[in-house]
């Protein structure tokens, strides 16, 4: 009697309730601005300390002048490039760390202190890692040219922050090396939840360190990957810290990416709000449809098995229905 | 024979992957390392060679640079701590409460509501920058802690952490015969349920405080007064042309403003590597 009773009082209000801060909050702080930046964008919004606007004749003149602004192209191609450069090795690295660190056979010691100093890089704030990387690569005196030249790499000390591809390549080395230890532990984390049947078997069958890592472990983090590729995606195609203030966009914008540019627009020059939201906008939605493409592409080769699995399931299901029937 | 080759090999392979990690490791701590170095080196010594794996003993006159400068890392640190701090506080309480609202009543928005918070996990946090500066300059929130603070309240990821630990951690027998001795639903939560969530505020609080704590875009657009300057901004200014010719105090400056950070993390480092496994288990 007394559950019953019990189950017979409605709490549910509560889930309402308690879900009140967050919505209000999501509303005020994200789901607006985003809704009062789109808007922005179809307006004469510019000027320091300004905050009244008109609706443009022609709506679409922000996201067209935008559009074709070599600077945004410029800058929407260095996040590209930036990105790719330091997502690649980044993810070949993590890969490669964790089949050493998970391999049964053959263990490695300090494991755990290895894990600490190659995530460490991700903690410290951005900002000061990108001025300290413009002070290790100073010129004539810094760093990296007297280890250069300590080594004998090089004879005189090397400009590197001014040319257009050494810039770039720093950028993207920087990314690397803050993030491929959150990635190795991530995908360690992977292997670990993996069935250790599944290995077992492996081992009972004969197969080598090498079968095991490409025929069990890699497919079997296919997801976790495709999840660090998009919110690595997602980050990226916002970076801000590092290439603000390593060389603020320089040299010759090859470094400018679009967050910097849509800060440029914004809170430099002639406060050009109208402008920086249109390419906001533009921005989100290149986001989206990336990260779209690939949760379509996640989302339909797990749901195709499935489907293809539980089509397998019924089909003798069916058919010995069938056979029943007929007897 | 075969069996000695293979031997030979493994160790051989052994050890070309303790040389990759020990220089892996090596290139995580070396520009840390040269940095606290030079900090307490003086600008003609780094001039004359800039590596030294030493200390030397300007750190005093390096100091002494800062004074009268816009760079101030006190001023920086205490705001920033303010800002992370009630950052994170809000953001553990009213995540645990979203979370525990997912979890504990049975509501009709209730999936959802869910299905809503996993969408907007991916959104993108900076194109909205323009629309939030603007709605703050509107509101006269510019130059105030509330919107570095505010925000915070509705953080998805965390959302989603915290229902994650909860669905295995609450039991709602608990709740339930809390509910039989007359306990409200509020006290339920702040004293029942909250205390179960230990651990999880514990691993969600370290990534909560050191993501706000080392914001830069929106601290940067919406603070103007340097009394309200956060340490990345305070970083930034060591940019700036005065530092040109000093780089003892450049280095001493940078240091500082990764020193809290540096004992957060190796005092917490298994937490903060369990906890960044821990959320990769987001499938």
């Amino acid at each position: 009697m007394g559950p019953k009773k019990l189950k017979s009082v409605s709490y549910a209000k509560y889930g309402y309730i308690f879900s009140i801060p967050f919505v209000l909050a999501f509303l005020i702080f994200t789901a607006y601005p985003i809704f009062y930046t789109a808007v922005i964008g179809f307006t004469d919004l510019k000027g320091l300390g300004k905050t009244d606007f008109k609706f443009l004749e022609n709506p679409l003149q922000n996201f067209e002048a935008v559009w074709k602004n070599p600077s945004f192209q410029k800058s929407l191609e260095n996040t590209a490039i930036i990105w790719i450069c330091n997502f690649i090795p980044q993810i070949l690295l993590a890969l490669l760390l964790t089949a050493w660190f998970t391999n049964q056979r053959q263990k490695l010691r300090c494991q755990g202190a290895f894990k600490v100093l190659f995530y460490m890089p991700n903690i410290i704030t951005a900002a000061t890692i990108a001025i300290l990387f413009n002070t290790l690569f100073g010129y004539p005196m810094g760093p990296v040219n007297d280890l250069f030249q300590m080594l004998g790499i090089a004879d005189g000390p090397t400009e590197f922050l001014r040319d257009k591809w050494t810039a770039k390549g720093i950028i993207s080395f920087i990314q690397f090396w803050m993030w491929y230890g959150q990635t190795m532990i991530v995908l360690i984390a992977g292997v670990l939840g993996i069935n250790p049947a599944l290995f077992e078997a492996a081992e009972i069958d004969g197969a080598t360190s090498r079968q095991v890592f490409f025929h069990i472990t890699l497919p079997s983090l296919r997801t976790i990957m495709l999840f660090t590729l998009v919110t690595s995606l997602i980050g990226g195609m916002q970076m801000f810290d590092i290439p603000k203030l390593f060389l603020n966009g320089g040299p010759d914008s090859a470094t400018l990416t679009v967050s910097v540019f849509i800060y440029n627009q914004a809170f430099s020059g002639s406060y050009l709000y109208n402008r920086a939201a249109a390419a906001s906008m533009i921005l989100f939605v290149i986001i989206a449809i990336l990260s779209g493409i690939l949760f379509y592409l996640l989302r339909d080769k797990d749901a195709g098995k499935l489907k293809k699995q539980m089509r397998e399931l019924k089909k003798p299901r069916r058919q010995q229905g069938g056979q029943r029937h007929e007897t | 024979m075969r069996r000695e080759s293979t031997l030979v090999g493994r160790t051989v392979s052994k050890t070309i992957k303790y040389i990759v990690c020990i220089f892996l490791a090596i290139l995580s701590i070396m520009p840390f390392w040269i940095m606290m170095m030079n900090a307490t080196r003086g600008t003609y010594e780094i001039q004359q060679n800039s590596i030294s794996l030493l200390p030397s003993t300007y750190l005093i006159s390096n100091f002494k640079v800062f004074e009268g400068k816009a760079f101030n890392p006190m001023v920086g640190f205490k705001n920033s701590l303010i800002i992370a701090g009630g950052a994170t506080v809000l953001g553990i309480y009213f995540s645990c409460l979203t979370a525990y609202a997912l979890v504990a009543y049975q509501w009709r928005l209730r999936q959802p509501f869910f299905t809503f918070i996993m969408a907007v996990l991916m959104i993108p946090a900076q194109v909205s920058g323009i629309g939030f500066y603007q709605f703050m300059y509107r509101i006269g929130w510019t130059n105030s802690y509330f919107p570095l603070i505010l925000p915070a309240i509705a953080a998805p990821a965390m959302v989603f952490f915290m229902r994650q630990y909860l669905l295995g951690a609450l039991s709602i027998d608990i709740v339930n015969s809390a509910r039989i001795d007359g306990a409200n639903e509020f006290y339920i939560f702040n004293r029942i349920v909250l205390p179960i969530m230990k651990p999880a505020m514990a691993t969600q609080a370290i990534f909560a405080f050191v993501g706000s704590w080392n914001n830069l875009f929106m601290p940067m657009i919406l603070l103007t007064d340097k009394a309200k300057y956060t340490m990345p901004i305070m970083v930034s200014l060591l940019r700036g042309d005065i530092y040109k010719t000093e780089f003892g105090a450049v280095y001493l400056g940078l240091t500082l403003t990764v020193l809290p950070l540096f004992v957060v993390y190796f005092a917490l480092s298994k937490y903060i590597i369990a906890g960044v496994a821990l959320g990769s288990m987001k499938e």
